[in-house]
C-alpha cells in the first residue's frame, strides 16, 4: 500500500522474478549474455541510489525479494513470471521451487505464475496438466525467443501452441503474459511482431493477453492490435522506468497507451529484480504529463494511475481489495 | 585495383572514405546511421588498401538478423570503395557474433549464414522497416505543422502537401524516406500517405496521424535504449554518439541527452 496526498493506492507487481543467474547455474556464454544484458538495463535505467552491485544481481533470493517488494517496495500483491531458459541455465533461470516455496509461505502476497514451451509437444502439454494442479495456475508466462535444440523460438499461433492454449483454457488458466525476444524461426521475420498476439486472442477470447514491455520495441503494432482485442492488456515493464531517466518520453508512452487501450488494461510491473518497486511506485504516483504535451495528451487522474497500479491487475487475478482503495468506476477484466 | 590519384592515398584520407561510407549505413529499426548511433568500434587501414571494421551493438540479445544486414551493408559499403582491396567486418560480443563473422568471412549471404534458420531473404524485414521510417519521418513533419501553428486543426492536415513543408532537416529526411519507397516527392504531391503513397480519406486522417505518432515514439524509444545500453556496455562509446536531428517533442531534445549522460 502507497499512500500520498490523502489517496491511498493498492499495489500489484504484476511481474517478478526470483533468478538464479550465478557462473554455478550457466551452462555456456550466453548464460553469461543473458544476466549482463539484464544487469545494463538495470544500470541504465536505475537511479544512481538503487543501483545493485553484479553480485547481488546474479542471486538475491527469496528473503531480499520479500523486502524490496513488501518492506520496502509498498506492493500488496506480486505475481511470479518465471523464464526458463533452459539452454542457457541449468537448473532454469526463473527458481521454480524457490518460488513456489516462498508463494506458500506468504499466503495471499505471491502468485505463481508457471512456463510452458509448446515446442514439447505432448510431454509438455501433459507436463502442464501435471503443473496446473500442483501450483494452481491462474496465468502463465510464455518468452517466445526461447532457445530449444535447433530452434530459436516460436509463435503463439503454431499449431502445438494452439493446443497448449486450448489446454489453458480448458483448466482455467486465463491470463497469459507474452514477452517477445530477438530469435525466431524464420529470422526472415520481425521477431517482435506481435501478429500472433492478434490471432489467438481472437480465437481465445475467455483468455486474457498481457503484452509485456507494452509490445516494445513494438508499440505501435501493439497499440493497433490492443484496440481490436479487448482482451489484449499492456504490461508496463520496462517502459516505466524511463519515468527517472526521460520523463518526456514516458509522458508519450503512457498518453499512447491511455488513447488506444484504455485505463483498464495497463498494470504496472517493476520487472524485479530488473528494477525494484519502490521508486517506481513513487515517481508514477507523482508522475504527471508536462504541460506543453497536453495538446497530444490529457493530465492523467487519479483513478486512472489506482487502476494502473493495482486495480486492474487485483481483478484480472481476483485479488480481493480493500473497499478504501478502489475508485468510483471500478476495474474490469 | 586502379592506380591514379588513389595510389598516393593516406591511411588517414581512406579512413575518413571509410566512415563516410559507413554513415549512409543504416540501423533498419532505428532508421539513424550506425556512425552517429555509436556502433562501429573501430576501422582500422592496413597497408593503404586494407580495412578491418569491428562492430558492436547496446546488447548481447540484439536481433539475429537486424546486426546481420548492418554487418553486411557496412561490408558492402567499404567494399564498394575505389581503392580497397580487401574489407573485414566483425561483430563483437553478440550471440552470433561466431555465426555471422563466419558468414561474412565467406561472403555468404544472409542464406548462407544462417542456414536453415533463413528462409528467403531480409528484403521483406528491409522493406517493414523502410515503411515504419516514412511513417516516423511522415509523422516528424507533420507535429511540428501542428505545433507551429495551434489554428491549423489535424483534420486539414488532409490538405497538406510537399510544397508546404519547411526547408530543413525533417522535411529532407522525409523526401529521403519517400524516395527509399519510390513514392514521389513533387511540391503537389500529399504529405500524410499510407506506404504506397495514397492519401487517407479525411475522416481517418486523426486517426493516421495518431498511427504514425506511435511508430515514431516506439522508434524514438528504441533508440534511447540502444545508446543508453551502449553507453552502459562501452562507456568509451559515448563520444562516438551523436544525437539524431530533428525531435518535434521541443523541449526534450535539449534537456534529455544531457540527462542521458548522468543516469
Amino acid at each position: 500500500m502507497y499512500s500520498k496526498d490523502g489517496e491511498n493506492y493498492f499495489i500489484v507487481d504484476a511481474h517478478v522474478a526470483l533468478w538464479d543467474a550465478r557462473p554455478e547455474n550457466q551452462i555456456n556464454i550466453h548464460g553469461k549474455q543473458f544476466i549482463d544484458c539484464f544487469y545494463d538495463y538495470h544500470r541504465n535505467l536505475s537511479p544512481e541510489s538503487e543501483k545493485w552491485s553484479y553480485e547481488e544481481y546474479l542471486y538475491y533470493g527469496g528473503e531480499r525479494l520479500m523486502k524490496d517488494l513488501f518492506t520496502d517496495g509498498y506492493v500488496d500483491h506480486a505475481i511470479f513470471q518465471p523464464a526458463r531458459l533452459g539452454a542457457f541455465y541449468r537448473n532454469g533461470f526463473g527458481q521454480t521451487e524457490e518460488a513456489f516455496a516462498l508463494t506458500q509461505r506468504h499466503p495471499g502476497k505471491l502468485t505463481y505464475n508457471h512456463y510452458w514451451d509448446p515446442r514439447f509437444e505432448q510431454a509438455g502439454l501433459d507436463q502442464l496438466r501435471r503443473d496446473a494442479e500442483r501450483f494452481q495456475l491462474k496465468g502463465a508466462k510464455l518468452y517466445t525467443a526461447e532457445w530449444h535444440g535447433d530452434s530459436r523460438g516460436y509463435k503463439l499461433d503454431d499449431p502445438w501452441s494452439y493446443r497448449y492454449l486450448e489446454a489453458a483454457q480448458e483448466m482455467g488458466i486465463r491470463n497469459i503474459h507474452i514477452h517477445k525476444g530477438p530469435t525466431i524461426r524464420p529470422l526472415d521475420r520481425d521477431a517482435f511482431d506481435v501478429a500472433d498476439v492478434d490471432k489467438v486472442a481472437t480465437q481465445f477470447p475467455d483468455l486474457n493477453f498481457v503484452v509485456e514491455h507494452c509490445g516494445l520495441p513494438r508499440l505501435e503494432d501493439f497499440c493497433w492490435i490492443a484496440t481490436q482485442e479487448p482482451n489484449v492488456h499492456a504490461g508496463l515493464a520496462v517502459a516505466i522506468p524511463f519515468i527517472h531517466t526521460r520523463p518526456r518520453y514516458f509522458a508519450q508512452i503512457i498518453g499512447e497507451l491511455l488513447y488506444w487501450l484504455d485505463e483498464n488494461r495497463i498494470q504496472f510491473s517493476s520487472d524485479y529484480a530488473l528494477w525494484t518497486p519502490k521508486w517506481l511506485v513513487e515517481s508514477f504516483v507523482d508522475f504527471q504529463i508536462p504541460e506543453d504535451m497536453r495538446g497530444e495528451y490529457p493530465p492523467i487522474t487519479v483513478a486512472q494511475k489506482k487502476k494502473i497500479l493495482g486495480l486492474n491487475a487485483a481483478a484480472m487475478y481476483g485479488i480481493e481489495v480493500p473497499a478504501e482503495y478502489t475508485v468510483a468506476q471500478p476495474a474490469g477484466v | 585495383m586502379s592506380a591514379g590519384p588513389l595510389a598516393r592515398e593516406t591511411g588517414k584520407a581512406l579512413e575518413r572514405r571509410a566512415r563516410k561510407a559507413l554513415d549512409a549505413v543504416h540501423d533498419p529499426e532505428l532508421d539513424e546511421p550506425i556512425t552517429d548511433l555509436g556502433f562501429v568500434r573501430s576501422l582500422e587501414v592496413h597497408s593503404g588498401r586494407r580495412l578491418t571494421v569491428h562492430l558492436r551493438l547496446p546488447t548481447s540479445f540484439c536481433s539475429p538478423n537486424f546486426a546481420y544486414l548492418m554487418a553486411s551493408d557496412a561490408k558492402d559499403a567499404l567494399a564498394a570503395l575505389p581503392g580497397v582491396e580487401a574489407v573485414t567486418v566483425l561483430l563483437d560480443d553478440h550471440h552470433d557474433s561466431e555465426m555471422i563473422n563466419r558468414g561474412l568471412a565467406a561472403d555468404a549471404d544472409y542464406r548462407g549464414t544462417f542456414g536453415a534458420e533463413a528462409e528467403e531473404s531480409l528484403d521483406e524485414l528491409r522493406l517493414i522497416f523502410r515503411r515504419k521510417a516514412h511513417a516516423a519521418a511522415m509523422e516528424r513533419v507533420l507535429t511540428s505543422l501542428l505545433r507551429q501553428d495551434p489554428a491549423r486543426t489535424v483534420e486539414r492536415l488532409h490538405e497538406v502537401v510537399i510544397g508546404d513543408l519547411p526547408g530543413g532537416t525533417a522535411t529532407h529526411a522525409l523526401l529521403r524516406r519517400r524516395e527509399a519507397l519510390g513514392l514521389g516527392v513533387a511540391p503537389s504531391d500529399p504529405v500524410l500517405v499510407d506506404e504506397h503513397g495514397r492519401r487517407f480519406p479525411p475522416d481517418e486522417v486523426p486517426l493516421r496521424l495518431r498511427f504514425a505518432r506511435s511508430v515514431r515514439i516506439s522508434m524514438d524509444g528504441n533508440a534511447h535504449f540502444c545508446r543508453g545500453l551502449l553507453r552502459t556496455r562501452y562507456p568509451e562509446s559515448a563520444a562516438d554518439q551523436s544525437p539524431r536531428a530533428v525531435d518535434p517533442t521541443g523541449p526534450a531534445c535539449v534537456t534529455t541527452p544531457l540527462k542521458e549522460h548522468v543516469s
